[in-house]
């Protein structure tokens, strides 16, 4: 974000003491609300906690205090797999507070440029054919270069990604269930949050894969997450993915809303704005090791980290120890879902000596992953324009130091 | 529709591709919303403003309106606080462009409508959200101090970037491969 932007932090910071406190809180209470009079209280034998020795937990940046301005990142570093658990899924939200919503009171209304408007509750949407897809979640604003103590942290850098296994009602049986009329080419998605944050997506891709998603690993979408229902629009930058879904209007042109135009711009070099990017890129990152870790010695570890892309599919991870002079092909945990977060693992046998740990994406397009030289020789800017813009996918280095500690060598 | 813009063209361009949907009901599930019900929920206002409501507003009028339900976050002066200042009028990222960046009048007016004030959100009248906007936009320069602003004549606002937006690339549709280092 620009300066105005940090200003802004700061401000919230000053007067955001407060708020500070309801944000941690309601991180972690999440699965402790205020029980319904008949519902048994949530203690550890009712839904079961991690152990007392796990601090396995989202963090900020410690910038911002508000949850209408902060992200609350995956701590990709403690993660295993390709599943984020729900309570662990990133925040970025533009809203004030995150909605109470009771289902029995919740209506998804779809209507616009549509034959026959309808209007479903909760039970009527989980009565529809439901599927069940892994699916990841980006933050367009995820991966930003930091400089700074922030930077050796894979948290606090690309903790903007989450991979969840989503169910629900795909958003094109819906569609058909009303009709859509032939002039139609857009519909705008609207949750009901306090603000009824707004966005515009394509009528081809809600017509392909977008889910109305109602479940998330297996039980009801946690409230920071949509509860009762979300879309999910894969590959996407997550911005589209309407959390607390209440309205989806079908038209014949982008609205233009607030989120999508005036605040979620980009400008390119020449003062040109950018607009409906949608599609995320081919992306990974090594996980462990990975910058403020610590190796307790040389010897064998694993190399494992996450790669993603927008474009479908990850067909190719390498993994390079000199910094990317060579690369070798990592193994991928199968079986390799689209749009999904996926796992991949490098034997690695550490002499003790310096070494710069990165990865390279290549998705089934045969898109690749740039370095960010690559990427700002292509832009023609300096590397910290990446800082300023979102959608930056580039490679990540870790260097390894003779003692074992690990840092951020984007920018070494 | 007033997509004269090179931009609208393009991104219409992007999924004009999808075919009619016209089908019968399968499920027979979910009931028809009545034509009250649908209104009262229908607040988003496209770029044209067919959907705005009868109203107006000034920005003399909306110095009021700002004074009693906004500065208290945005500043007295309108200058930031709490919540970012109103000019320039939304984030660029890199801020390399004057003024706004909002692409049409509609959009603060839809935001301002849906999303302000931030304790009572949708709680202004449309006379007051007329007049609001008038001020944002008289702040940023884009109107005068006296110009009414209405149905009509806010859809028509010129906003000073509208035609210096471009989707990344005009041509390409969901799901075709772009040119390496094409991101960010």
């Amino acid at each position: 974000m620009g300066s105005q932007s940090h200003s802004d932090r700061r401000r919230f910071l000053k007067y955001g003491g407060a708020m500070a406190s309801f944000v941690m809180g309601a991180v972690r209470s999440v699965r402790g609300q205020t029980p319904t009079p008949e519902a048994l209280p949530k203690d550890n034998l009712a839904y079961g906690q991690p152990s007392r020795f796990d601090n396995t937990i989202r963090k900020t940046t410690g910038r911002a205090t508000a949850i209408s301005d902060t992200a609350l990142m995956t701590p990709l570093q403690d993660l295993d797999g390709i599943i984020t658990p729900s309570g662990l899924h990133f925040l970025m939200d533009h809203v004030k507070d995150v909605p109470d919503i009771d289902p029995q009171q919740h209506r998804l209304l779809i209507h616009g440029m549509v034959d026959r408007p309808l209007i479903y509750t909760m039970d009527e949407l989980k009565r529809l054919p439901s599927v069940s897809r892994i699916y990841f979640l980006e933050c367009n604003a995820n991966s930003r270069p930091l400089r700074g103590p922030n930077a050796d942290s894979v948290q606090l850098v690309h903790g903007r990604t989450s991979c969840s296994e989503w169910t629900g009602v795909l958003l094109s049986v819906l569609l058909k269930e009303c009709g859509v009329q032939k002039a139609a080419s857009w519909v705008v998605a609207e949750g009901s949050d306090a603000n009824k944050y707004t966005m515009s997506i394509p009528l081809g891709k809600a017509m392909d894969d977008i889910l109305v998603a109602y479940a998330q690993n297996g039980e009801p979408v946690r409230p920071q997450q949509g509860y009762p229902v979300r879309l999910v629009v894969p590959g996407w930058e997550a911005i589209r993915s309407v959390k607390w879904l209440s309205r989806i209007k079908v038209v014949d042109q982008p609205y233009m809303a607030w989120h999508e135009s005036g605040n979620n711009a980009d400008t390119r070099p020449d003062g040109k704005g950018l607009w409906f990017r949608f599609e995320l890129g081919p992306k990974s990152v090594i996980t462990r090791p990975s910058g403020g870790q610590r190796l307790p010695g040389h010897g064998s570890y694993e190399i494992t980290g996450l790669a993603w892309t927008g474009g479908g599919a990850v067909r190719k991870v390498e993994v390079s120890i000199d910094g990317g002079r060579t690369y070798k092909a990592a193994e991928l945990q199968q079986p390799v879902h689209r749009y999904a977060h996926t796992r991949f693992r490098f034997p690695w046998m550490w002499s003790g000596e310096e070494a710069v740990l990165q990865s390279r994406c290549t998705d089934e397009r045969g898109e690749v992953q740039p370095t960010i030289a690559e990427a700002a020789k292509n832009l023609g800017v300096t590397p910290d324009y990446f800082y300023e813009a979102d959608h930056f996918n580039g490679i990540q280095p870790w260097k390894v130091n003779r003692d074992g500690s690990i840092q951020n060598a984007l920018f070494l | 529709m007033r997509c004269s813009s090179s931009l609208l063209t393009a991104v219409i361009a992007l999924s004009a591709c999808v075919a009619a949907f016209a089908q019968g009901r399968t499920y027979q599930l979910g009931s028809t919303p009545s034509e009250e019900e649908i209104k009262a929920r229908d607040i988003a206002i496209s770029p044209d403003g067919k959907e705005l409501p009868p109203g107006s507003g000034t920005a003399k009028e909306g110095a009021t309106v700002f004074a009693q339900k906004c500065a208290a976050c945005h500043g007295p002066n309108g200058s930031g606080g709490l919540a970012r200042g109103i000019v320039p009028l939304g984030n660029a990222k890199p801020v390399k462009i004057a003024f706004s960046l909002v692409p049409y009048a509609t959009t603060v007016w839809d935001f301002i409508n849906r999303a302000m004030p931030q304790t009572k959100p949708g709680s202004l009248a449309a006379n007051e959200v007329y007049a609001a906007t008038a001020y944002v936009l008289y702040r940023n320069e884009i109107i005068k101090e006296t110009d009414v602003l209405d149905a009509k004549s806010l859809p028509k606002v010129r906003m000073p970037n509208r035609d210096n937006f471009i989707p990344a690339r005009p041509e390409w549709k969901p799901g075709e491969k772009r040119p390496f280092g094409y991101y960010p």
